[in-house]
């Protein structure tokens, strides 16, 4: 069988384990568009020891933003960042779930009031956190649909 | 308990316990002779209430508006919509904003779920959710709850039908929560298609309660003590003849209450569209114009409340 690979990054970041299926919202949570002007490396449909099949991102010259991780953490709460410096990994973490999630996804109800045109950002509380469930804090309703939802 | 009511928002009935409910309770009790004009009042005199209303309303606008002035306070505000600079597009929140500077108390009627949230995030002075969308409408649930104390002397025990929209049903959601919150056997009466949603039944269940489901009026209307009636709203069916053949299952009639217990008492939050016949309004089980007119004092109670003219 031939070899998959993908050549080590300088400097930025390799979202691993990403849920499968997952890695084309991961690149819109981080921005990758048209413009972008260093390479992104997308690898769907990976195996994986731990969970069968993963998908990878990698971006170079980028470190993530913290808001950014809450969105990846949503949709992919397994994910690892690995925030590669000079061939290295400098530091590898799991993203983690917040408790409050705020501004980063829209309400799935449209009768919300945070989908009309008013000066606030939707806000969640987490109710829990395997399977990812958030509660709005404004009309009460439930959502497990994360994907769809993010902003 | 006065210091915890006092500049509190009503936005949800879940934001209350057990105790502060049933004080509100106890205190809408005293206002009954206040509220029906035995007494006069001065409790809220000075105080004005910006009552808000973007959807119509009859008997929460105006049980409001009777609360408020049977108190010595003022209403100021608006029953819909057009004319004002809502109609011009401003956003809630600048409308909430502006009101907010008018009055003591605001009362909001919004067709958007969490808009009461919203006004409350806004408002430096306490607001009072009338009903947001789909969402809650905690001063009916409370109304609701003290009707059924009134006559059944206490909640605890009583065995619940609820029937009709239970989907969609505002009034239905808060009630059956705060129900089961006072410890009362609940059982639902609806077609497969507007059952209670799932995240409420879960909530029911998470406080230890284990309702009952039902397609059938008649079969379980025998051992209710108290029958809460919805209204099933046309609009919700694409084939209006299965509309007329739902809504003529669950019909109350006379027929209907041949074999039920003396005294069960029939509640319905009102507008009704032919779910109760009107030869039962003379029955004893009737309860529905009181019901309406427990708005009046257990309103009383929460403006006085949040106004800190009440303890």
């Amino acid at each position: 069988m031939k070899e998959f690979k993908v050549t080590p990054i300088r400097n930025g970041t390799v979202i691993d384990h990403i849920n499968v299926g997952m890695a084309l919202k991961v690149l819109k949570i981080v921005g990758v568009k048209e413009d972008v002007s260093s390479t992104v490396s997308v690898l769907i449909h990976v195996p994986s020891k731990k969970a069968g099949w993963k998908d990878i991102v990698k971006i170079e010259d980028r470190e993530l933003d913290p808001k950014e991780l809450d969105r990846i953490a949503l949709i992919s709460p397994n994910a690892t960042i690995n925030i590669i410096r000079d061939y290295n990994v400098a530091e590898k973490f799991v993203v983690e779930v917040p408790n409050v999630i705020r501004g980063i996804m829209k309400c799935a109800n449209p009768g919300c009031i945070t989908n009309k045109d008013e000066p606030v950002e939707a806000e969640f509380v987490v109710e829990s956190k395997k399977p990812i469930t958030l509660r709005c804090v404004y009309c009460d309703r439930i959502t497990t649909d994360i994907a769809e939802n993010i902003q | 308990m006065s210091a915890a009511f006092r500049g509190m928002d009503v936005v949800s009935i879940r934001d209350f316990s057990r105790e502060q409910v049933e004080h509100v309770l106890k205190l809408a009790e005293k206002m009954v002779p206040i509220a029906k004009g035995e007494e006069r009042s001065v409790l809220l005199e000075g105080h004005v209430l910006g009552s808000l209303f973007y959807e119509p309303s009859t008997r929460t606008r105006l049980s409001f508006d009777a609360a408020m002035t049977r108190l010595g306070g003022r209403v100021l505000g608006f029953d819909q919509p057009t004319g004002a600079s809502v109609a011009k597009g401003e956003t809630l929140a600048d409308t909430i904003r502006m009101i907010d500077a008018y009055s003591d108390v605001i009362v909001l009627r919004h067709p958007q779920e969490g808009a009461a949230r919203l006004a409350a995030h806004f408002a430096n002075r306490p607001v009072i959710n009338a009903g947001d969308g789909a969402g809650q409408h905690p001063t009916q649930t409370m109304l609701d709850l003290f009707t059924i104390r009134k006559e059944k002397k206490k909640i605890e025990g009583n065995n619940v039908v609820i029937v009709g929209d239970l989907k969609y049903g505002r009034t239905v959601h808060s009630l059956s929560e705060a129900l089961a919150m006072f410890g009362a056997n609940l059982t639902f009466v609806a077609p497969p298609s507007l059952q209670i949603p799932k995240e409420h039944l879960k909530q029911i269940e998470s406080m230890g309660h284990k309702p009952k489901m039902s397609t059938s009026l008649a079969e379980v209307v025998k051992d209710a003590d108290v029958l809460y009636v919805t209204r099933i709203q046309k609009e919700r069916f694409p084939d209006p003849a299965e509309y007329q053949k739902v809504a003529g299952t669950y019909r109350i009639d006379l027929d209907l209450l041949k074999e039920v217990r003396k005294d069960l008492i029939i509640m319905h939050p009102l507008p009704r569209v032919g779910e109760i016949a009107s030869e039962v309004d003379s029955t004893p089980h009737a309860k529905y114009f009181e019901q309406a007119f427990n708005g009046v004092p257990v309103r009383m109670a929460i403006l006085g409340l949040v106004l800190g003219g009440l303890k």
